[in-house]
């Protein structure tokens, strides 16, 4: 196939697709998160409902043109509701050798891979490991490739704002943009405005990208494209009315945890350590100084989880944040907030372990030490953020149970999650139910250990109270005095009251409901987390195809819902889909003896709704 | 109309509890704890408002003896805890007391960083060159040669001197006193206290089992005047049982000297004044050690400088100031939105 070039020619009919999955794929520094997060906008702007990922290499600045270095960002769109960001690609763009390497194998079978030629120089091919140019041998044989040199056209679109070569290829992504928008017929305003308000300060750079965009743009109205390429209609979803932003898990967590202070009455003190991929939360914490949101930027994780609990001491809502392997070294600390109940909010956005592992790839293997992980019995609720929008509510709900049972909650989310993003509709704040906290402030038999009967939490004491100077710590402490204590009994009738309290949490929980067909089905699937979306959509294609499967999700992983088991009980089958080694699956069969089975994969991506169903179909098969 | 009546004066014995007190017998700490609760009643502290905070170790029992609020934390971590307890509430008086394994090994990156960053905390490192909660092994300011349970042949690695790592690191107030100076420790205490920033203290302490004696080379009767000198902002550098000693600074060299007076010309013009602001002198007289020098006590370094905690309080109260921003409907709409019909 030729290269295409620029010839008018009428605007054809549109093709119909109920969804599409595209890719940008390009170098680290050409600019690839911000082509996908406008196509997200402008896609949600024209009605579709729509999920994204965004997957960025680990080094800041990698070496131009090298396979570690590209950075891509995937969208799926459509008509009908959207549950992940797509198992294959319809579209990928890559912009250099190196994109195409590593994201081919992704794209669907006579799939369309555009090309920027232009970056496919003898250079970058021998960095991406290529000895014969792919777009000029049969390699892509069983693709649609469609080949513009995309970097010569952008220099010319943007001559006239007189920036220098290099300057001018920094508008390159949106002249692939351009071309994308043209394709999907999608309105070009809505960059066209981001673009003027970005670079305000620099008109001629705001021209220049502009100017690509329009060039990319009428490259496709007017060029001699592939026949087979043809352009294609997404038609709106239906979707609940109202207002909606798009939001990624880090900020929908952030927003349930500033959300749930305020219900609670409380000041944050958010005390964190910088760490992919939970950074982005501090980042977020940190610009809501006007809550009066104290954030804290530690020496180390252990600090931040320690300076957290000396502000929940001193009467504000702490929090700390981290991945895996920050968490880790947070746990002794955990571990006295236990101890000494005081609340305490703990969010894991967990990556690929063991050690530093993949510090950009999403993995779900940190439930063993939320669950089981520290010194001596000690047990604290963990609940799990199952989409980008949920962390809203789940953070709340961190908050709520922290600050009402007096106990450390940690909140299990992920990298994918963290990143993703996906339309929400944006909830009146007003709506939420209050749980105001109330600090003791009676000397009258006034003990620091002297339990609530119905929830067993202690009272919460702000030092500068007066009459109640009272001391805690770490040693054991005798029941109601929480004065130190040795005394054997006294530690065994301790350890259990503190069990008991966060086993008690399960009658403050709903029931689990079943999210997807009945009790009693052939299989049931259970899972936790971010394979929320890919599971959904797997049970639901199965029960189409006439399979009796049924979906359920997990929020409460401890304690656990106080009907699972019975739930669970009902199902021939259960099937346990998690990205690490069967952790929740080890922990339903400790808790219930239920023969569940796992499904795992640890590749550092979530799960394909393709690898799902047929798993589910392995086990009805059989 | 009611007149009341000014509440009574706390003593030293309002500022204890009622629980036992569990060092060894003749555990320099006791001194301590007298001291602090002397300290306390004489700056009329108010107990309510009151925080120690400690980690692990025989010093981190501290705070279950004094009728404040109190905090027995985790190993090390004391400081870290302390700087989240005044972020959440600026207006508490807290106090960190640890050892010298607690704050210089296992803590000493929260040492640093909260002195480095200056909250506004009053940190009493208790130094005893050992460990002695867990029997007597050797610590990061036990001298070369230290034998102990984990170094029978005697330690061999470079001890860290508590108050020139807190001047190394910034500290804004460094100071040093010991269990058995019961007038000069309050003293040192009350600066500290008045000091707004992260004031640090360390504190010779005898260990009474495990290293008994290890200071006795400048605190017993017979050479204390000798070996130690009591530093005072403004005031001459003079030590010695008739004030006959003095420090010079060598300007050619750039170190302090040890003169007498009348000898060799020297009057009390060549003696140099102590300047509690002067971070270089400090450090030269954190350096000095016997038999050469004498041990300088008292406040070695005090200059004001922002605290941290106030600081963070200042960029929120700017960005609380106008109310109407903190509304959260609106935050969870900022950025692009879009109306589903």
């Amino acid at each position: 196939m030729s290269e295409v070039a620029a010839v008018e020619r009428p605007e054809e009919n549109r093709q119909e697709v109920e969804s599409a999955v595209v890719r940008f794929a390009g170098d680290s520094g050409d600019g690839m998160q911000l082509t996908g997060s406008h196509f997200t906008m402008t896609a949600a702007i024209a009605g579709n409902d729509l999920a994204t990922f965004p997957d960025f290499p680990a080094e800041i600045r990698a070496p131009a043109g090298t396979t570690f270095g590209v950075s891509a960002f995937q969208i799926n769109f459509g008509a009908r509701k959207i549950m992940t960001s797509g198992d294959l690609l319809d579209v990928l763009v890559v912009m250099n050798p190196a994109a195409l390497v590593t994201n081919l194998a992704d794209v669907k079978p006579n799939g369309i891979v555009i090309a920027d030629s232009g970056a496919f120089t003898a250079r970058n091919l021998t960095k991406a490991g290529y000895e014969e140019n792919p777009l000029e041998d049969s390699s892509l044989d069983g693709y649609r490739l469609v080949k513009i040199d995309m970097s010569r056209l952008t220099v010319e679109a943007v001559k006239e704002f007189g920036l220098s070569n290099k300057e001018a290829l920094r508008s390159k992504n949106m002249w692939a943009l351009g071309v994308v928008y043209w394709m999907y017929g999608r309105k070009r305003q809505a960059s066209i405005d981001w673009l003027e308000t970005k670079f305000a300060k620099n008109p001629d750079i705001a021209k220049a990208n502009i100017a690509a965009l329009n060039a990319g743009h009428a490259f496709g109205e007017t060029a001699e494209m592939p026949a087979e390429l043809g352009t294609y209609e997404v038609e709106s979803a239906t979707i609940e009315p109202g207002l909606y932003r798009t939001i990624t898990g880090a900020e929908s967590v952030s927003l349930g945890l500033l959300a749930g202070s305020l219900l609670a009455d409380l000041k944050i003190a958010f005390c964190s350590y910088p760490i992919t991929p939970a950074s982005a939360l501090l980042h977020q914490l940190a610009r809501m100084k006007e809550f009066g949101v104290v954030t804290f930027q530690a020496e180390d994780e252990i600090a931040a989880a320690a300076a957290a609990i000396g502000a929940s001491y001193a009467g504000s809502l702490g929090i700390t944040s981290s991945s895996g392997p920050g968490i880790a070294l947070k746990m002794e600390a955990i571990g006295l907030a236990i101890a000494t109940e005081l609340p305490l909010v703990v969010i894991n956005s967990q990556r690929a372990g063991p050690s530093t592992g993949l510090p950009t790839k999403t993995e779900q293997s940190d439930l063993y030490q939320a669950v089981y992980g520290r010194n001596g019995d000690a047990p604290m609720p963990v609940i799990s953020v199952s989409t980008p929008s949920d962390g809203y509510e789940v953070a709340i709900e961190a908050v709520r149970i922290a600050t009402k049972y007096m106990t450390p909650v940690m909140v299990l989310t992920d990298g994918y999650i963290t990143n993703a993003s996906e339309p929400w509709l944006i909830p009146d704040a007003g709506d939420s139910e209050r749980f105001d906290v109330e600090f003791r402030t009676d000397p009258e038999n006034f003990q620091p250990f002297m339990r609530d009967d119905e929830t067993l939490a202690r009272p919460w004491v702000k030092p500068g109270t007066p009459d109640l100077m009272h001391r805690i710590g770490g040693i054991e402490r005798s029941y109601d005095s929480g004065h130190i204590s040795y005394d054997p009994e006294n530690h065994q009738k301790m350890t259990d009251v503190r069990a008991a309290k966060v086993l008690g949490i399960a009658n403050d929980i709903p029931e689990q409901t079943v999210e997807v067909g009945e009790a009693g089905a052939k299989l049931g699937v259970v899972g936790w987390g971010s394979t929320y979306g890919p599971i959904n959509r797997a049970v639901n294609n199965m029960r189409d195809d006439g399979l009796d499967v049924a979906q359920i999700h997990l929020r409460y992983i401890w304690p656990l819902p106080r009907n699972l088991g019975e739930l669970l009980g009902t199902f021939d089958q259960i099937l346990v889909p998690e990205m690490n080694t069967g952790q929740l699956r080890t922990l339903l069969r400790d808790q219930y003896l239920l023969p569940a089975e796992g499904f795992n994969k640890v590749n550092g991506k979530p799960f394909l709704i393709g690898e799902l169903e047929d798993a589910i179909r392995a086990r009805l098969e059989k | 109309m009611n007149v009341q009546s000014p509440p009574e004066k706390l003593t030293a014995r309002d500022f204890a509890t009622d629980q036992e007190v569990r060092w060894c017998p003749g555990c320099g700490d006791y001194a301590i704890l007298k001291g602090v609760q002397n300290t306390l009643a004489q700056l009329e502290a108010d107990p309510k408002n009151t925080v120690f905070v400690s980690g692990i170790g025989c010093a981190a029992r501290f705070p279950y003896y004094m009728e404040t609020y109190g905090f027995h934390t985790i190993h090390g971590r004391s400081p870290a805890v302390a700087t989240g307890v005044k972020l959440a509430n600026p207006e508490l008086d807290v106090w960190v007391v640890g050892g010298d394994g607690d704050m210089l090994s296992i803590g000493g990156n929260h040492t640093m960083h909260a002195i480095r960053r200056n909250v506004d905390l009053q940190i009493l490192l208790f130094n005893n060159q050992i460990y002695g909660l867990t029997k007597g092994q050797y610590s990061p300011t036990s001298k070369i040669g230290t034998k102990s349970p984990s170094t029978p042949l005697g330690s061999i690695d470079n001890p860290v001197s508590a108050a020139q790592f807190a001047l190394g690191v910034g500290g804004t107030f460094i100071a040093r006193s010991s269990d058995i100076l019961q007038k000069h420790l309050p003293e040192v205490l009350k600066r500290a206290y008045k000091h707004k920033g992260a004031s640090f203290v360390e504190i010779f302490q005898n260990c009474i089992v495990y290293n008994d004696g290890v200071f006795k080379h400048f605190t017993e009767k017979t050479v204390q005047d000798e070996m130690q000198i009591h530093v005072e902002h403004g005031e001459p550098l003079l030590f010695g049982k008739e004030k006959s000693k003095g420090l010079i600074l060598n300007k050619d060299e750039m170190r302090l000297e040890v003169v007498t007076l009348g000898e060799n010309g020297v009057t009390l013009e060549d003696i140099a004044i102590h300047d509690e602001t002067n971070r270089g002198l400090a450090t030269m007289l954190a350096q000095m050690d016997p038999p050469d020098y004498p041990v300088a006590l008292g406040v070695l370094y005090a200059a004001p400088g922002a605290s941290y905690e106030t600081s963070v309080h200042a960029q929120i109260a700017q960005a609380t100031k106008d109310a109407d921003k903190a509304d959260l409907n609106k935050l969870l709409q900022r950025g692009q939105t879009w109306t589903v019909e």
